[in-house]
C-alpha cells in the first residue's frame, strides 16, 4: 500500500516536472542555505578549534585595540610595543615567558623558485608560548634577537616550494631583498581543512622590525604570554591591564587601547560567534522552509482540485478516507523530500564554491547531522503542510466528485 | 434477497426548500436478476442508484444488502462494501488518466489489500474476459469509447461483486458500440451476475428482464417483461 502510494506520487510529480520543481524550489533553497552555511561554519570551527587547541590554559594574549568609534581612541595608532612585553614579564610574577608576533605575507626566493608564505617575526620564547616546536636544526635564540640576525626557521611547505632538498639547514633564501640562512625546520602542522599551516617563515622580531620598519610591523602585531599556572591567569590579566594602562598613560575612565584575552575567553568568543551565526541561519532557514511549505500546500490544494474526479473514482471503487489522505500526504512528503535531497546536493556545492572562493579560507565540511537535519526538516514540512490538502482530498464527496468536470 | 429496500426516503436540503428526491421507495432484487431502473431526469433514479451503490446514505428507511443493514454503517464500512459488493459502470467511463488499462482494472484490488502480483494476474484475466487482451498496456486516451467502457466493466467485475451497477453505460457510445456493450452485459447476466441498470432509453432497458419506472421519487411501475 505504501509502495503503491509512492508510485502514484512519483507518477503525479513526474507528470508535471516543471511545476513540481518550482513547487519545491522554496524547500530546495531553504535546505541548500542550511547545508551551505553549516558547511562553511563547520569548516571555520574546525580551523579555529585546531588553532586554539595547541595553546594551553596558561595562554594569555594581548592585542592592540583600535576602535574609531571610541572617542578615547580616535587618532591613536597602535600603542602596544615590544617593550611592553618585557615590562609585563618583569613586573607580573605570574608570567613565565612571552613572545611578540608580527604577521605579514612576503615573497621568498631561492634561485628561480618562489613561495609566498606568512612571515612571522617572533621572540626566542615563541616555541613554549605557542606550543609550536622546531623539528630539525634549532630555533631562534636570544642572541639572534639581539643581533638582528638574518636567520630563519621555515615550514615544511616552504622547503618544498623552494626545493631545498632533504637537508635545508644552512641553505640561503631571499626574503624581500635580504638573504637569510635557514637554521631550522618547524614541525609539520599539516593542513587544517585547506589552510596550509606549514607555509611559514619564522624570523627574529627585531630583524623583521629592521627590515619592514616599525609602523609596518605593527599592522598585524600582538604579544603572546605564558603564565606559570592555569590558576594564575585571571590575576595576571588584572595586573597586566593595570601596568599597561600606566605605561600607555591612560587615566581615569579612559578606555583601554589594548585587549588582554585568556585562552578560555578566546574559546568562548569563538563559540558565541558561531552560536550567533547558527541562530541567524536557523531563523533564515525557518522562514525559507515556511515559505517553501506554503508553496507545497498551495500546489497540493491545486492538485487536489484538479484530481477531484480521480478521488471520486478511487472512493467509488472502495478507497477509504484514510487511503485518500495517505495518498496525498505521501505525495506532499515525496515532493518536499525530493526538494530536500536536491537542496542538500546544492548546498554542498554552494559551501564548496563559497569556501574555495575566499583565499585561505578553510574548506567546507558537511557533517552527517546537517544532512539528516536538512532532509528531516524538508520531510517534516511536507507532512505539516501536506495534511490540510490531504484532509481536503479525503473529505471529497464521491457523488460530487464523479460529476466534476 | 440480495437487495431489500423499505420505505426509502432521501431529502436534499436546498437552503429554503427541501427536495424529496426519493419519497418512500420499496424495492427488492434477487440474486441473478437483470433490472432496469427508468425514469425521466429528476425522477430520483440517480439518487436511488447512489443509495444502492452505497455512495450516499438515506434520510430514512432501510436498505439491506446481502443481509447487512447498510443505512447504519459508517464511512469506512461503506467504502468496504463499495469495494467488495458493488461494481460501478459509469456513463463517462471514469477511468484514471495516464494509467494503463491493466492498472485501471487493478485499482479496486489495491484497496482490498491484494498483492501486486495477484492484482496483475487477476486484472489480466478480467481484461481477457471483456476481450481486451491486446490493449492491456494502453492508456484510456489511446482507447476507443467502447474499449474504455470494457475496461470499466472489467474494473467493476474484478472483485466479484454482488451487483453490477451501471449508470447509462451506453450514454457516451455510438449505437453500434452501445449494442456491443449491452451484449456484454447480457452475457454477464447469463453467467449469473446481478445487474442493475439505470437508463432513460427504452432500447437499453429492453435488455433487462424487469423494468422499474420512477417518477417524482416514487415507483410508478415494477414489471417483469414477458419474454
Amino acid at each position: 500500500m505504501l509502495l503503491e502510494n509512492l508510485r502514484i506520487a512519483l507518477r503525479s510529480i513526474l507528470a508535471n516536472p516543471m511545476r513540481s520543481f518550482l513547487t519545491t524550489l522554496g524547500i530546495i533553497i531553504g535546505v541548500a542555505a542550511v547545508i551551505g552555511v553549516v558547511s562553511i561554519v563547520q569548516g571555520l570551527n574546525f580551523w579555529i578549534a585546531g588553532q586554539l587547541q595547541g595553546v594551553g590554559a596558561t595562554y594569555i594574549r594581548v592585542d592592540p585595540r583600535q576602535d574609531p568609534t571610541d572617542p578615547d581612541l580616535v587618532g591613536r595608532g597602535v600603542t602596544l610595543t615590544y617593550e611592553d612585553g618585557f615590562a609585563l614579564l618583569e613586573r607580573v610574577p605570574e608570567l613565565e615567558a612571552f613572545t611578540p608576533i608580527a604577521f605579514r605575507s612576503d615573497r621568498v626566493r631561492r634561485r628561480d623558485r618562489t613561495s609566498t608564505p606568512f612571515i612571522l617575526g617572533v621572540g626566542s620564547s615563541f616555541q613554549e608560548v605557542t606550543n609550536t616546536w622546531v623539528e630539525r636544526g634549532r630555533f631562534l635564540t636570544a642572541i639572534d634577537e639581539h643581533s638582528n640576525a638574518r636567520v630563519c626557521v621555515i615550514g615544511d611547505k616552504v622547503a618544498e616550494d623552494l626545493e631545498l632538498g632533504v637537508d635545508p639547514l644552512g641553505a640561503e633564501i631571499t626574503i624581500g631583498a635580504n638573504v637569510f640562512t635557514v637554521v631550522g625546520v618547524m614541525e609539520k602542522l599539516g593542513q587544517i581543512l585547506g589552510a596550509n599551516r606549514d607555509s611559514l617563515v619564522v624570523i627574529p622580531f627585531t630583524t623583521a622590525r629592521e627590515m619592514y620598519g616599525e609602523e609596518s610591523v605593527k599592522q598585524f602585531f600582538r604579544l603572546d604570554f605564558k603564565a606559570r599556572s592555569a590558576d594564575a591567569v585571571a590575576r595576571a590579566k588584572d595586573l597586566m591591564s593595570e601596568i599597561l594602562r600606566r605605561r600607555h598613560g591612560l587615566t581615569g575612565t579612559m578606555a583601554n587601547d589594548f585587549e588582554v584575552t585568556l585562552q578560555e575567553e578566546l574559546l568562548e568568543t569563538t563559540s558565541s560567534i558561531l552560536g550567533a551565526v547558527t541562530k541567524v541561519v536557523g531563523a533564515v532557514v525557518g522562514i525559507a522552509l515556511l515559505v517553501g511549505g506554503i508553496g507545497i500546500m498551495n500546489i497540493m490544494l491545486v492538485t487536489v482540485r484538479e484530481r477531484t474526479r480521480e478521488i471520486g473514482i478511487r472512493k467509488a471503487v472502495g478507497a477509504r478516507r484514510a487511503d485518500v489522505l495517505v495518498q496525498f500526504l505521501i505525495e506532499a512528503v515525496t515532493l518536499s523530500a525530493l526538494g530536500g535531497a536536491i537542496g542538500i546536493g546544492g548546498g554542498w556545492g554552494l559551501g564548496a564554491i563559497g569556501a574555495s572562493a575566499i583565499p585561505g579560507f578553510p574548506s567546507a565540511h558537511v557533517p552527517l547531522w546537517a544532512i539528516l537535519l536538512g532532509f528531516g526538516f524538508a520531510t517534516a514540512v511536507g507532512v505539516f503542510f501536506g495534511v490540510y490538502p490531504a484532509a481536503k482530498a479525503a473529505s471529497v464527496d464521491p457523488i460530487e466528485a464523479l460529476r466534476y468536470e | 434477497m440480495l437487495i431489500e429496500i423499505r420505505d426509502l426516503v432521501k431529502v436534499y436540503d436546498m437552503g429554503s426548500v427541501q427536495v424529496r428526491a426519493l419519497d418512500g421507495v420499496d424495492f427488492s432484487v434477487e440474486r441473478g436478476e437483470y433490472v432496469a431502473i427508468m425514469g425521466p431526469s429528476g425522477s430520483g433514479k440517480s439518487t436511488l442508484m447512489n443509495l444502492i451503490g452505497c455512495l450516499d446514505t438515506p434520510s430514512s428507511g432501510s436498505y439491506t444488502l446481502n443481509d447487512q443493514l447498510v443505512n447504519e454503517l459508517d464511512d469506512d464500512a461503506l467504502a468496504r462494501i463499495r469495494n467488495r459488493e458493488i461494481g460501478f459502470v459509469f456513463q463517462t467511463f471514469n477511468l484514471l488518466a495516464r494509467t494503463s488499462a491493466l492498472e485501471n482494472v487493478e485499482v479496486p484490488l489495491i484497496y482490498s489489500g491484494v498483492s501486486r502480483q495477484e492484482r496483475h494476474q487477476r486484472a489480466r484475466k478480467m481484461l481477457e474476459l471483456v476481450g481486451l487482451s491486446d490493449r492491456m498496456h494502453h492508456q484510456p486516451s489511446e482507447l476507443s469509447g467502447g474499449q474504455r467502457q470494457r475496461v470499466a466493466v472489467a474494473r467493476a467485475l474484478i472483485n466479484e461483486p454482488s451487483i453490477l451497477l451501471a449508470d447509462e453505460p451506453t450514454g457516451n457510445l455510438d449505437s453500434r458500440t452501445g449494442t456491443e456493450i449491452m451484449a456484454l452485459f447480457d452475457e454477464l447476466n447469463r453467467q449469473g451476475n446481478t445487474i442493475v441498470l439505470v437508463t432513460h432509453e427504452e432500447d437499453i432497458a429492453s435488455h433487462a428482464r424487469r423494468v422499474v419506472r420512477l417518477r417524482d421519487g416514487k415507483i410508478l411501475e415494477d414489471r417483469v417483461r414477458e419474454s
